[in-house]
């Protein structure tokens, strides 16, 4: 089965999930002078998820004539292209994510912006080391100094 | 209004008052770039400066400048990196990012400055002449016809659907949809689809989705396939516009210069609306070949949504400045800046006080001519972000998309969603979904749903569609907008 029918398989199951809430559970908590309006909280919902469904049937059962496409990068052949790099890209930024608040930005920052250079094969440490050290404390700077949205800049233990 | 136009130049032209405007619109770019700090949030933080000159003339000057300036950053930064940071620039990236691909992002920048600077001032000369009477225009627009809008809004995805794509398109404008009723609703203020995480009580981020969706996805392909992004053997600096495409841009231009206008007239119809509606106008009457090149680095597909948004913006200020109703996010933190100024708008601010409103107007002739000026001049060294080498510049796109998401949150869930959309997104891009249509219903959705629901609330029912003429003849025009697109391509196989 193609990529896209499977995608539009997904989808169906996460309609038919939202459906299912919107016209069988969300209503039940409703309080009683709401169910007199003529519009409910589900009412959206439920229109939303018959579209839904229908629209993924449609894909599902590839009743839309389409030719097969292969855009930029063919998917079937991830491992010709520098799939290890990507994936510990994303897991990158995962990591950055759960340390930005206990290790603060600066440090976060800086070790995202060099670690990232490297898993992208670069070994110039004389320009990564000051590039990410000189933008990570503009950003900061900008950022927290100047238009006074709050960066926790060091370690939680720090206390800053 | 000669007198007027006379007492606003002379007061925008004095020396302070032109110093003042040229800090505005480099401050407006440069933080504009940023993503995740629209037009709103660096007016917000302007205020405090723009309050402590004094003169509410320059503060407003200042202001207008720093708008018009953030404007144009959101568009660069959609332009060259594919990270619109605000929703009035997300259609500027369906097709300048593929001009910068192709190696052309000094072209599509310039486009975008011409286009901007023409779209804000053919606006700015609508304003002077129909302000007045379009106040009264846009008070006649109710519930009804804001859904009606959002429909015809909606209807921009036709645009984006090609050869068997339609049902593909239609799949993402719902799952958009869908994900705009997660949190709690305007109307009906109960979270709903938040499976009990607190995060998500107030919806998913607009931010996180435009990034997740745009930006990341072409990073990690630039990571998948090696390439530079100024290694298109074009001339990513070169500037020029041919006699031809300056041609061919031109009624665009002109045309989605007035449509944004009168959009950004309505109170919250804005700039997202007439960016979107302007690119979907433009690519259903391009004839049938230039139809199939709009998404794949269009300069028609650029210049319409860049002037309408210009030109919608400088819209919104007619209900702000005639009746003291702010149209917009934006335009409420200017009435906000006023009113600290000590100064009302509303019917009477052109009798009690022309100099001010009239600087305003002339503030944002002189505020578009100085953004071009300056920024002409500047957009080879800005294209030349381009050129530095992807092992540097892919974390920092990662980067930046990371903090667009965190700045407008301010919660670092929003950047492990924002990793999660992602990984959907470059799936989605693989099986050749397009992302647009999933963007628009996410930023129409929750608009639609509460101007549906007050109508409806209002009538008792959907006889509003047919008991007001104006919203029949706006989903009308929704439908034709969608069908016309269709009978057209089955009409040419």
């Amino acid at each position: 089965m193609a990529l896209d029918r499977w995608i539009a398989l997904v989808l169906l199951g996460i309609c038919i999930i939202y459906g299912y809430t919107a016209w069988f559970t969300m209503d039940a908590s409703l309080a009683p002078f709401m169910r007199r309006n003529p519009i409910w909280p589900s009412t959206f919902p439920k229109v939303l998820s018959v579209l839904g469904v229908t629209a993924s049937f449609v894909i599902l059962l590839g009743l839309e004539k389409s030719e097969e496409w292969v855009g930029d990068i063919d998917h079937r052949r991830l491992g010709d292209y520098f799939i290890g790099q990507a994936l510990l890209l994303l897991g990158l930024m995962v990591v950055y994510a759960l340390c930005l608040r206990p290790l603060g930005f600066l440090f976060s920052t800086v070790a995202f912006l060099i670690i990232g250079s490297v898993i992208l094969g670069e070994r110039k440490w004389h320009l990564m080391i000051p590039v990410a050290l000189i933008a990570t404390g503009s950003v900061w700077y900008l950022v927290q100094e100047v238009l006074g949205i709050f960066l926790r800049p060091l370690p939680y233990f720090l206390g800053v | 209004m000669l007198e007027g136009i006379l007492i606003g130049l002379q007061t925008a032209l004095s020396m302070q008052n032109l110093l003042v405007v040229i800090g505005g619109c480099l401050i407006g770019t440069f933080i504009g770039m940023l993503p995740g700090l629209g037009p709103m949030s660096i007016i917000a933080i302007m205020i405090p400066v723009a309050i402590t000159m004094g003169d509410p003339s320059a503060a407003l000057i200042l202001l207008a400048g720093v708008y018009y300036g953030a404007i144009f950053g959101g568009s660069t930064s959609s332009i060259l990196l594919n990270a619109p940071g605000v929703a009035g620039t997300v259609a500027s990236a369906f097709d300048g990012y593929p001009m910068a691909r192709q190696g052309k992002a000094g072209k599509a920048l310039t486009i975008a400055a011409i286009a901007s600077f023409a779209g804000g001032t053919i606006g700015a000369i609508l304003l002077m002449i129909f302000a007045p009477m379009l106040s009264t225009v846009a008070l006649l627009f109710h519930s009804p016809e804001y859904f009606a809008l959002m429909v015809v809004g909606l209807s921009a995805i036709a645009a984006f659907a090609g050869p068997g794509q339609v049902t593909k398109a239609l799949l993402m404008t719902v799952v958009g949809l869908i994900m705009a009723t997660v949190g709690e609703g305007a109307l009906f203020n109960l979270p709903r689809f938040t499976a009990g995480i607190m995060d998500l009580q107030s919806g998913f981020g607009f931010i996180t989705l435009a990034m997740a969706m745009f930006a990341l996805p072409e990073a990690i392909f630039l990571v998948l396939k090696p390439k530079n992004l100024g290694d298109n053997g074009g001339e990513i600096k070169d500037l020029r516009i041919t006699r031809a495409e300056a041609r061919a841009i031109a009624p665009v231009i002109g045309r989605q210069s007035v449509q944004g206008f009168f959009i950004g007239v309505l109170p919250g119809a804005g700039a997202t609306i007439a960016s979107f509606l302007g690119y979907a106008v433009e690519r259903n009457i391009a004839p049938k070949h230039e139809q199939d090149e709009f998404g794949r680095g269009s300069i028609k597909g650029l210049a319409a949504p860049e002037s309408a948004n210009n030109a919608a913006c400088t819209g919104s200020f007619v209900p702000l400045l005639t009746l003291g109703i702010p149209g917009s996010g934006t335009t409420a933190i200017l009435l906000g800046a006023l009113i600290a100024l000590n100064v009302t708008p509303g019917p009477r601010l052109m009798i009690d006080e022309p100099q001010i409103f009239w600087a305003v107007i002339m503030s944002m002739f002189i505020g578009n001519l100085v953004l071009l000026i300056l920024n002409l001049p500047l957009i080879p060294y800005i294209a030349k972000l381009l050129a530095i080498p992807r092992n540097f510049l892919i974390p920092f796109i990662l980067f930046f998309t990371l903090m667009g998401a965190y700045i407008g949150q301010n919660n670092a869930t929003e950047l492990l969603m924002l990793v999660g959309f992602g990984v959907c997104g470059i799936a989605l891009k693989f099986a050749n979904y397009p992302l647009p249509p999933l963007l628009i219903g996410f930023i129409l959705g929750g608009m639609m749903e509460d101007n549906f629901s007050r109508s409806m609330q209002l009538y008792g029912g959907v006889s509003f569609v047919l008991e007001r003429p104006m919203t029949l003849a706006l989903l009308i025009i929704a439908a034709s907008l969608i069908i016309v697109p269709i009978v057209r391509a089955r009409r040419a196989r």
